[in-house]
């Protein structure tokens, strides 16, 4: 945002950072792309690492952020394809990353870009209603099965959700699968915390937001957690006495999406090691820390052949996963 | 109770520190809203990273500040260029420009900023008093509300379009394509691009206004003349007191379109289809219903009022649930969290201290604002003296950035021409470019409703019916769908003789 860039641009002249000598360092304000609206949860992490680099000092040029959501993120990704060699320039992903050239064939792919840090995985619940008489997530998946949901049309069972063909309807489709005969209608709703809030108000019966989406009208007694759809529970605060979805049912479903960073395409080596060593410092703030542990998100900073192998094994899941549901393009 | 919590806050927000802030906030604010296109989600997101070393009171009252700031100033060049500063002041360009080409900026200024202060205060009492309990209200709308809504707007403006309904038509099902280009959300599939990746994202609402409403007019007073009419505003604070005279006389539009921002804001549907609805309405309900878009001073009152009851009433929602009602709010939002607080049910009892500083810098934040643009009326309404030769270059370069702006992307700025082509032949041909602008900002959330809607019930449109809320609104709506129907059948059947032609 050109705007943008020459109101920090004074702002950073003002409060000009010592240079010192290392490999390399930006030299201008680095741009912080979002493939997603203002507001959500990849937008959030963006602006505390913004925030974080600004009150530790962690980076002598600012970050941007930019936003640029168009087509599920593909605006984003295209641009920053578009900007190869360019050390300024990184991008935040969550999982469009996969999902949104599967679904819309459209000209991306991790590989065109440079791998740089996964910063945490965000997790996914199973939340009705408080007021619903469901205790346990059987209970409810029980009823979805039989068409119990009162106040529908046919008792059908509502799940709400973030997006289409995206990992809220992924998730969805996945305990479908898992528990034949089950079967939700979708209603797709275009960000996670109008889904939750639409859960509250019983416009549907259930959803899979992560956990930050819902943790205010859990502790407000509005909302129940039934499961959490990992392969382990949730370590920290009140979130321990949520059971996994293996445990509560007996199937196994889980999914973790990718809070990861990536650069331009075909960074420089050294440019890789200072975001490398900027990201690092990052997550060891106490900010990051609270962040995280207050959004149940799971730390899992990994960068360079770790980060990359992650990355690789979760394109091939996101394609079985996309081909069982039946969400590829056709 | 509400009170008490009150004066507490005022003790937390009349601060020198937070006073200051506010000021600048409402600066910083006032200039984001007259830039077309930078509009106060940008300006919040640019401060956000800002604000990250000060305590979470100060930094909201910044951020809230900005954002009174650009409403206020979303009415500026609407008055006086007609291009609209920030989407929500669309509807403000029908009578307030014509204001200024007979020479009456200065009023129209008054009008405009008085209205959004009446509105704010409105909207803020409300919330002093009853958030709790409107929290719990705003819970009840889902997809059904949301699309009876919708359908309320479009039928408030049924019959407004003027006397030729083909030309509406064409203009409004224009704007309908327009909306539907690029993501579906309910499908997750890309419409009509055509395989071109430019058109992936859409077209952009703001692109889209300040084209047809700022680039089709300055061709048209290129036609005209090479001048802008009304440069004859005297630099005189005098306009202000004089239009304050006035004022009094539209208390019934002032009630009813704070009315209307309130309902419409303190739920994500949002200021502009709100300052579109109260526009409508004050037509509707005038004794002179011919005089609006010619320059009629109730013409900005609405659509203002309504705004800026909406704007603040989109904080509402971001308090007490932690859902946004505005782009802005979305921002903010975002900011609470980093400051390390959660949004939701408990942040007025967890964090009291945050939530009634802000409430009550709503009140100071507001009251600061309003002084400080009044204060510049006369300045501004003079910029319309400086020669059209040296101005107009600088109108088209600002609406070129403010169109690059939304997206950080250059083909805004082709679509911003053609779109300004477009609404000069529009002009030129008569058709009305408030149904395409209308039909462009809410088709998109209306089609999501709708689909939502009928996903939730199994395909039965009864579901707009059969839920308390959803069958009222959609049964008013439909009564002013038929309502120019009905009114000359009413007519006959009482006997009276009224000329055909004039239809409300």
């Amino acid at each position: 945002m050109k705007l943008d860039r020459v109101v920090v641009l004074v702002l950073t002249l003002l409060v000009a950072a010592p240079a010192s000598a290392v490999a390399w360092e930006p030299t201008r304000p680095i741009d912080f792309v979002v493939p997603a609206g203002t507001g959500g949860g990849a937008d959030q992490m963006a602006r505390l690492i913004a925030g974080i680099s600004e009150k530790h000092r962690l980076s002598p040029r600012p970050l941007i952020v930019i936003n640029k959501s168009g087509a599920a993120g593909a605006e984003g990704f295209l641009d920053v394809k578009g900007r190869k060699g360019d050390p300024h320039t990184i991008i935040i992903t969550l999982s469009n990353l996969f999902t949104t050239p599967l679904h819309n064939n459209l000209p991306f792919n991790w590989r065109d870009y440079t791998p740089l840090a996964r910063m945490a995985l965000d997790e996914f619940i199973l939340w009705v209603n408080a007021d619903t008489p469901y205790k346990t997530a059987k209970e409810y998946l029980a009823a979805v099965k039989d068409k119990q949901c009162k106040e529908r049309q046919g008792g059908q069972c509502l799940m709400g959700g973030t997006g289409s063909a995206q990992e809220d309807q992924i998730l969805t489709i996945q305990l479908e699968q898992a528990l034949p005969g089950t079967k939700f209608s979708y209603v797709p709703f275009k960000g996670g915390g109008e889904v939750c809030v639409n859960l509250v108000g019983k416009h549907v019966d259930s959803t899979v937001n992560n956990p930050i989406e819902c943790v205010s009208h859990w502790k407000a007694g509005r909302v129940r957690p039934l499961a959490v759809f990992d392969t382990a529970r949730i370590t920290v605060g009140e979130w321990k006495d949520v059971p996994t979805v293996k445990e509560a049912l007996g199937v196994d479903v889980s999914y973790l999406m990718l809070r990861g960073i990536f650069g331009a395409p075909g960074m420089s080596k050294d440019a890789v090691d200072w975001y490398v060593a900027f990201l690092k410092k990052v997550t060891e703030t106490p900010e990051w820390k609270k962040y995280t542990e207050d959004g149940a998100l799971k730390p899992a900073f990994a960068t360079g052949a770790e980060y990359v192998k992650w990355v690789e094994d979760n394109e091939q899941l996101h394609k079985e996963l996309m081909a069982k549901g039946g969400l590829l393009k056709k | 109770m509400g009170l008490e919590n009150l004066l507490h806050g005022f003790q937390i927000a009349v601060t020198p520190f937070n006073l200051f802030v506010a000021v600048l906030g409402i600066t910083l604010g006032t200039i984001i809203g007259v830039l077309p296109g930078l509009g106060g989600a940008n300006g919040v997101a640019i401060l956000l990273p800002l604000t990250f070393t000060m305590p979470p009171t100060s930094a909201i009252i910044l951020l809230t500040s900005l954002y009174w700031g650009a409403l206020f100033g979303g009415a500026i060049t609407s008055v006086l260029f007609n291009i609209p500063g920030e989407p929500w002041s669309v509807a403000t360009t029908f009578d307030g420009y014509p204001l200024a080409r007979q020479g009456q900026g200065g009023q129209a200024l008054t009008a405009a900023f008085s209205s959004s202060f009446v509105g704010a205060f409105f909207s803020i009492v409300l919330i002093t008093f009853f958030a709790p309990l409107l929290a719990e209200i705003a819970l009840r709308f889902g997809p059904p509300e949301f699309f009876a809504i919708q359908l309320l707007t479009f039928s408030s403006f049924i019959g407004l379009g003027g006397d030729a309904p083909l030309k509406s038509l064409v203009s409004i099902v224009l704007g309908f394509i327009l909306a539907a280009v690029g993501l579906d959300v309910v499908t997750g599939q890309l419409r009509m691009t055509f395989g071109f990746v430019d058109l992936m994202k859409g077209f952009d609402f703001i692109v889209a206004v300040i084209g047809l409403f700022g680039i089709g007019e300055i061709l048209l007073s290129v036609e005209e003349g090479l001048s802008f009419k009304g440069a004859s505003t005297g630099m005189n604070l005098r306009v202000v007191l004089d239009t304050w005279k006035t004022l009094p006389r539209y208390a019934r539009t002032f009630v009813r379109g704070a009315f209307i921002g309130f309902w419409m804001g303190f739920k994500p549907g949002g200021a502009t289809p709100a300052s579109f609805m109260s526009y409508a309405f004050a037509k509707r309900f005038s004794k002179h219903p011919e005089r609006f878009g010619k320059g009629e001073i109730e013409g900005v009152i609405a659509p203002e009022t309504a705004a800026h009851a909406a704007g603040v009433a989109a904080i509402l929602p971001m308090i007490t649930l932690g859902i946004p009602g505005s782009p802005t709010a979305a921002v903010m939002l975002g900011g609470l969290i980093i400051w390390g607080l959660q949004p939701g049910p408990l942040l007025f009892t967890e964090k009291p201290d945050f939530v009634w500083g802000l409430i009550a810098s709503m009140y100071t934040g507001n009251l600061i604002g309003v002084l400080m643009v009044l204060a510049f009326v006369p300045f501004f309404a003079a910029i319309l003296r400086i020669p059209f030769a040296i101005l107009t270059p600088l109108i088209v370069v600002v609406c070129a950035i403010g169109s690059y702006a939304v997206h950080n992307s250059m083909i805004d700025i082709w679509y911003m021409l053609i779109f300004g082509a477009v609404g000069y032949v529009f002009k030129k041909l008569d058709y009305p470019l408030a149904p395409l602008v209308l039909a462009l900002v809410l088709g998109d959330l209306a089609e999501n409703a709708l689909r939502q809607s009928l996903i939730m019930s199994q395909g039965s449109l009864a579901i707009f019916l059969n839920r308390p809320i959803a069958g009222v609104i959609t049964a008013a709506a439909i009564f002013f769908f038929v309502l120019p129907v009905l009114t000359p059948w009413w007519r006959r059947v009482r006997g009276a003789s009224v000329p055909a032609s004039r239809r409300t």
